[in-house]
């Protein structure tokens, strides 16, 4: 009998951690037998020590309070101001015929492609990484949003008009409740985007964050805090989708999985 | 309260397609008519039933009678004067649900006296509207928390608090099995007869037709032209086996191009 993934989850706690047991002892046999030093391939022992030592001095912390702070800042902005303009897009044909050429031409420049730019014009510090936050979260908003606005059912609308609610109330009560889902999904998606960029713009323009970590450590030859830095950048990572997970499962949104 | 008025109507839209397919009687651009011509009158507090095919432009009409729509050319006159855009007059109960999936019954049926003042009042009122479509101890409940007829009958309570003139019903017991049905039928007539508003109702069942209405209209062909305008007066409850409505029965029927005998 082939069972559900519950069901396998359900069966036995301790399955999902299967696969990291597996790459742990591989990666402990590779820094052993390889041939290659410490130095240049670190084993886990080595990389736990080094967590522990981050921890203590307190760099870990430092350095992803550092990130997630410039991660926060730049999404919401971007999600500030593209939710807006994605109603906007939506509902105002105008607007729609007019911007939506530009959205799309600028949408598949790379954020990273903007780092030059982001440099001159905001120098260094967290400026320009939250710069480059910002582009690379608010496309995937805008257009999203745009998307799930166009696709509410025009029944809606004419419910709206039947009642006679006026524009503000329409935008309040149905197209904001009606895109609620879909854009929570968005948001979901864009974290990840955000939290990927962020690291490459650590590599440039500033003094903290666990881009520059890695960047740092590779300097001064320290391939065990590179590995550290990836490790806690996974780590955050799957904390961050879980938290967007989390705001999917809102009240406010129960609706969409039901109907 | 409300007499209907239609006068010459005529509904066309574009031809969207770009290439004449083979057998395809449009010439690509040019309009096609769904209503060509349609006079109908309907008198005070009147149920109405239309019948026709689908597509022969039924919907169509309700839509441009509901303000949702416009005419080509030609007009409806309600008590006199010119449908030209949605009112809360006259309420349109739509096919699917047409609640709001995001607000629970009781906020739905708020939708239409959210202006009134008195807060006890308004409450007063929605609970009213609640209790007599049968969904009290439901007002916190989602649309997609009730079956398929309490939906039906949590959009009449929305659409008779506002205590609308006329409420236009399109298709109003689709998707429902044969039981909700035969109990949604004698709802509407219940209410019809108690609160005494005009119903237009699109359907395309011929039984629910006879059994319901004051006045069944047949519509057909494409486009659309009247082929039946008869008004009923059997006393209800009605046989419609036997006499004069079981021929009026078959007649229907025949309009239509199907047989009940098979």
């Amino acid at each position: 009998m082939l069972r559900s993934i519950s069901e396998w989850r359900g069966a036995n706690q301790l399955l999902p951690a299967v696969a990291f047991a597996i790459v742990l002892v591989l990666w402990e046999l590779v820094a052993r037998f390889s041939g290659w030093s410490e130095t240049v391939f670190p084993g886990p022992l080595a990389v736990l020590g080094s967590i522990g030592e981050m921890v203590e001095n307190g760099t870990l912390l430092q350095h992803s309070a550092a990130s997630l702070y410039r991660v926060t800042v730049g999404f919401y902005i971007a999600a500030l101001l593209g939710i807006p303009l994605g109603i906007l897009l939506g509902r105002v044909a105008l607007a729609n015929v007019i911007l939506n050429p530009l959205i799309q031409f600028l949408r598949p420049i790379s954020p990273l492609a903007w780092i030059p730019l982001a440099m001159l014009w905001f120098g260094i510090g967290d400026k320009p990484a939250i710069f480059l936050i910002f582009l690379s979260s608010f496309f995937p908003i805008v257009v999203s949003t745009a998307v799930a606005v166009g696709a509410i059912n025009p029944i809606y609308f004419q419910v709206s008009a039947n009642f006679c609610l006026s524009r503000k109330e329409t935008n309040l009560r149905i197209v904001i409740p009606a895109i609620l889902p879909d854009v929570v999904t968005a948001l979901r998606i864009s974290v990840s985007i955000a939290w990927l960029v962020v690291v490459a713009a650590e590599m440039i323009a500033v003094q903290s964050g666990l881009g520059y970590l890695i960047l740092d450590s590779r300097n001064a030859l320290r391939m065990d805090y590179v590995m550290v830095g990836m490790i806690v950048i996974g780590l955050i990572g799957v904390f961050l989708d879980y938290v967007m997970r989390r705001l999917g499962r809102l009240e406010s949104t129960a609706w969409a999985r039901k109907s | 309260m409300a007499s209907i008025k239609i006068e010459n109507l005529v509904k066309a839209y574009p031809n969207r397609r770009h290439h004449r397919r083979k057998g395809d009687p449009y010439v690509p651009g040019q309009m096609i008519k769904v209503l060509d011509d349609v006079n109908l009158e309907f008198a005070d507090g009147e149920m109405v039933c239309i019948l026709g095919p689908s597509g022969c432009g039924k919907s169509t009409m309700l839509k441009i009678l509901a303000g949702f729509d416009t005419a080509t050319s030609g007009r409806i006159l309600v008590d006199g004067r010119e449908v030209t855009e949605p009112t809360s007059d006259y309420i349109f109960v739509f096919q699917q649900s047409g609640l709001l999936p995001w607000m629970t019954v009781w906020q739905n049926v708020e939708l239409g006296v959210r202006h009134m003042q008195d807060e006890e009042e308004k409450a007063a009122q929605i609970q009213e509207y609640i209790d007599m479509v049968e969904l009290s101890n439901f007002e916190q409940h989602f649309p997609h928390q009730l079956s398929g007829g309490m939906q039906r009958r949590a959009e009449l309570a929305r659409a008779l608090v506002v205590n609308p003139d006329m409420l236009i019903m399109d298709e109003p017991f689709t998707g429902l099995d044969f039981l909700t049905r035969m109990k949604m039928r004698e709802e509407v007539v219940n209410m019809h007869e108690f609160i005494g508003k005009s119903i237009l109702m699109v359907t395309h069942d011929i039984d629910d037709a006879l059994v319901m209405a004051d006045h069944i209209v047949v519509m057909g062909d494409t486009p659309a032209r009247v082929k039946l305008d008869r008004k009923l007066t059997f006393d209800r409850p009605r046989d419609i086996g036997t006499g004069e409505l079981a021929e009026l029965r078959d007649e229907v029927y025949f309009m239509l191009g199907v047989s009940y005998v098979v």
